[in-house]
C-alpha cells in the first residue's frame, strides 16, 4: 500500500475498520444471545446435577441453590446479568474445572491456533503449486490425477480419515503416536511428532477445496488478455506464470480461504476429538457434553472471534495483493 | 432427471444427455449411486435372503470373520455387518436427500427474496448468510442436537419416539445448510430480473409471488439442481460426522456414522469395523460430487469448471 496511497486513503481506512470491528460485534452478539437460549433448552440443569451426584441435598436446598445463582430467573433475565458479567471482564466459572474459564479456554486456545495456523500453511504451500500444475496442463493425465485428489479430499469423512491414519502410523507401522501432545517440557521438536497426523488429517479437505479453486482461477487469469500481452513483449513463460498470472489468480483464492475459517474450526474439533489432541474444538465438545455450559458459551464465542480475526486478515490481505482494491472499496463491498 | 426434463425444451434435453453421458466419471457414479440405493432398499430382502437378523445381538458370535452367512462378518454384538450397513445406507440416502432438498428450499427462498426485492432486505439476507457461512458450525450443531426436544415444546410422543433423533438431524442440517443455494439463487435472480419476460409480467401487473415462482425461478434451476446434488454429499458426511460423535441418529437404528462410534478402540481388535462404514460415506459422497459435477458441465456448458 506504500506508494499507493490515495488522498482520504487514511480515513477510509479508518472507516473500514470501524464498520468491520462493529461487525463482529454483532455477530458475537447475536451468538451469545442464540447459544445462551438453545444451551436454556439442553437436558439438566447444573443444580440439578449437583443435587443428584450429592445425596445430602434435599430438593428444598436446590430451589435455594438456584436462586442463589440466579437460576431461578427467566432466561432473558439471565443472559443480561451474564452480558452485564462479560463487560466487568467476569466470564464466569467453569463446573466441571471449578476454575475461571478464561483459564482453562487460553492454553487450549494456543493449541489450536498452531493446529489450524499450520495445517492453513501447510493447505495454502501445497495447493497453490498442484493448482498452477494442474492449470497450465489442462485435460492431461496429471490434471486428472490431481482432480481425482481433490474430490477425493472433499469426500473423505474426516473423523474416518484420522481413524485410518491412527490404524495405519500408529498401530500398523508404529511410527507417529496415535494421539495426545507429549510432555510439555520435552521442547518443541518432541512435541512436533504429536502434531503430524491431526495437521494431517486437518489439512486434507481444505487442501482439495484450495487446489481446485486454485486452478479454476488460474484457467481464469491465463485467459486474459494482459497474459498474451506479457508473452508478446518477450516476457519468459515462468515469470509469466508467476509474475502476472499466480498473484492475480491469488486473489478469488484469498477470499475462498477467509470464507473456509470457520469450517477448518469444525474440522479441528474433529480432529481434536479423535487424536486427543488438547484444543478449543474438543473443548468445546467435551463441555456441551459434560453440561460445563458456561465453559461451552464462552468457548464457542471464542472460537467464533478466532475465526472472525481470520476473516478479517484475509480481507486485509487481499487489499495488500490488489493494488486497484482500496479499504474505501472494501468497505462498500 | 424429470425436473431437469420438463424445464428444458426437447432439444436441450436431448444435448444435456450427450454432454453428461460422455462424462464418464459422473455416468459411473450414477451408475454406482443406483446400486447403492438399490442395495439399500432391498435390505429386507438381503436379510431375509442371508438368514441373519440386523438387530439381534448374539454375544456368542462377536467379531466372526467373514463367511457364508456374515459376508462381512459380524460387529462387537455379534451383528451382521453387511446387513446393518444396508439399513445404514437407508438411513444416510434418507437423511441426505430430505435435508439437501429442505437447505434447498430454503435457500431457494432467501435467494429469491434477497435477489428480486433488493436493497435492505437484500443486504440483511445476505449479510446473515454470510454470517452462517463464517461461522464454526460443528460446535453449534452440536448444541443443537443435545437440545432437549421436550424444552421446545415437541410433543412427548414424537419426543421419545425412536424416529427423533432422525426428524432432528434432518431440520438441523437443513437450517444450516441453505447458504450455498441462497447465494446462487440470488445471482441467478438478479441477472433474470431485469430481462424483458419478467418486466412484461410486471407490466401486466404479475403478484411478485407469481413473478418469482413462475417466472424467475424456472429459469434458474440449473444451478440449484447442481448445489443440491453437491449438498446431499456434504449432508452426508454431517450426518455421518453427529452421529460418529453420538449425537446425530441414535443406535439401535444404524447409520453409518453411528456404525463407526466404537471403532476407534476396536482400531486394533477389529480393523474392518472401522474399515466399511467409512468407506461406504467415502465412495458415497465422492460419487455425489462427481454427479453434481458431471451435471454442472451437462446443464450449463458455458460455466467454468469450479
Amino acid at each position: 500500500m506504500d506508494g499507493r496511497v490515495k488522498p482520504g486513503h487514511d480515513g477510509a481506512l479508518l472507516a473500514f475498520l470501524t464498520r468491520r470491528l462493529l461487525g463482529m460485534a454483532v455477530v458475537l452478539a447475536v451468538m451469545s444471545f442464540i447459544v445462551f437460549m438453545l444451551i436454556g433448552l439442553m437436558p439438566g440443569d447444573p443444580i440439578d446435577i449437583m443435587i443428584a451426584s450429592n445425596p445430602d441435598l434435599t430438593p428444598a436446598d436446590g430451589e435455594r441453590l438456584k436462586r442463589l445463582h440466579g437460576l431461578d430467573l427467566p432466561l432473558w433475565e439471565r443472559y443480561a446479568n451474564w452480558l452485564g458479567g462479560v463487560f466487568t471482564g467476569d466470564l464466569g466459572f467453569s463446573r466441571t474445572y471449578n476454575r475461571p474459564v478464561m483459564d482453562i479456554l487460553l492454553p487450549r486456545l494456543g493449541n489450536t491456533v498452531i493446529l489450524l495456523g499450520l495445517s492453513s500453511i501447510v493447505a495454502i504451500v501445497v495447493a497453490i503449486p498442484l493448482g498452477v500444475i494442474a492449470a497450465t496442463r489442462p485435460q492431461s493425465k496429471l490434471d486428472s490425477a490431481i482432480n481425482l485428489f481433490c474430490f477425493a479430499g472433499i469426500s473423505v469423512p474426516p473423523f474416518w480419515l484420522a481413524l485410518l491414519f491412527i490404524m495405519i502410523f500408529a498401530v500398523g507401522l508404529g511410527w507417529l503416536p496415535a494421539g495426545g501432545m507429549g510432555a510439555t517440557d520435552a521442547g518443541f521438536f518432541a512435541g512436533l511428532k504429536f502434531l503430524v497426523l491431526p495437521v494431517a488429517t486437518l489439512t486434507i479437505a481444505s487442501l482439495a477445496g484450495y487446489t481446485r479453486f486454485a486452478r479454476a482461477a488460474m484457467i481464469e487469469v491465463l485467459r486474459q488478455d494482459y497474459i498474451r500481452t506479457a508473452r508478446a513483449k518477450g516476457l519468459g513463460p515462468r515469470r509469466t506464470l508467476f509474475g502476472h498470472g499466480l498473484r492475480n489468480a491469488m486473489l478469488p483464492l484469498t477470499t475462498i480461504i477467509a470464507l473456509d475459517f470457520g469450517t477448518l474450526f469444525s474440522g479441528a474439533l474433529i480432529t481434536e476429538t479423535m487424536f486427543g489432541y488438547l484444543g478449543m474444538g474438543k473443548l468445546i465438545y467435551d463441555s456441551i457434553l459434560g453440561n460445563d455450559f458456561n465453559l461451552a458459551l464462552v468457548g464457542l464465542l471464542l472460537a467464533t472471534l478466532v475465526v472472525l480475526i481470520g476473516n478479517f486478515l484475509a480481507d486485509i490481505a487481499y487489499a495488500a495483493l490488489d493494488p486497484r482494491i482500496s479499504f474505501r472499496a472494501l468497505e462498500a463491498a | 432427471m424429470s425436473i431437469v426434463a420438463d424445464t428444458l425444451s426437447g432439444a436441450d434435453t436431448q444435448r444435456f444427455w450427450q454432454r453428461f453421458r460422455r462424462n464418464r466419471p459422473a455416468m459411473l457414479s450414477a451408475a454406482v449411486l443406483a446400486l447403492i440405493a438399490l442395495a439399500a432398499l432391498l435390505a429386507p430382502a438381503f436379510e431375509a435372503m442371508l438368514g441373519v437378523d440386523a438387530t439381534r445381538v448374539d454375544l456368542f458370535n462377536q467379531y466372526a470373520s467373514p463367511d457364508a452367512t456374515h459376508w462381512l462378518g459380524t460387529d462387537e454384538a455379534g451383528r451382521d455387518v453387511l446387513v446393518r450397513l444396508l439399513y445404514g445406507g437407508r438411513i444416510s440416502l434418507l437423511v441426505g436427500l430430505v435435508a439437501a432438498l429442505g437447505a434447498a428450499t430454503i435457500g431457494t427462498a432467501v435467494g429469491l427474496l434477497a435477489g428480486y426485492y433488493g436493497g435492505r432486505l437484500d443486504t440483511l439476507l445476505m449479510r446473515s448468510t454470510d454470517g452462517v457461512i463464517a461461522l464454526p458450525l460443528l460446535p453449534l450443531l452440536i448444541i443443537l442436537a443435545a437440545v432437549d426436544l421436550a424444552k421446545v415444546g415437541v410433543p412427548a410422543d414424537i419426543a421419545n419416539s425412536e424416529m427423533a433423533s432422525l426428524y432432528r438431524i434432518v431440520f438441523i442440517i437443513a437450517l444450516v445448510g441453505w447458504t450455498t443455494v441462497a447465494r446462487l439463487v440470488r445471482a441467478g435472480t438478479l441477472s433474470v430480473r431485469t430481462r424483458e419476460f419478467v418486466r412484461a409480467a410486471e407490466a401486466m401487473g404479475a403478484r411478485p409471488t407469481t413473478i418469482m415462482l413462475r417466472h424467475i425461478l424456472p429459469n434458474i434451476v440449473s444451478p440449484i439442481i447442481v448445489a443440491t446434488t453437491l449438498s446431499i454429499g456434504v449432508v452426508i458426511l454431517l450426518e455421518s460426522v453427529l452421529s460418529f460423535l453420538g449425537l446425530g441418529i441414535q443406535p439401535p437404528i444404524p447409520s453409518w456414522g453411528n456404525m463407526l462410534t466404537n471403532a476407534q478402540e476396536l482400531a486394533t481388535r477389529a480393523p474392518a469395523l472401522a474399515v466399511w462404514p467409512g468407506a461406504v460415506i467415502f465412495v458415497t459422497v465422492m460419487a455425489f460430487n462427481f454427479l453434481g459435477d458431471g451435471l454442472q458441465d451437462a446443464l450449463d456448458p458455458r460455466a467454468t469448471r469450479r
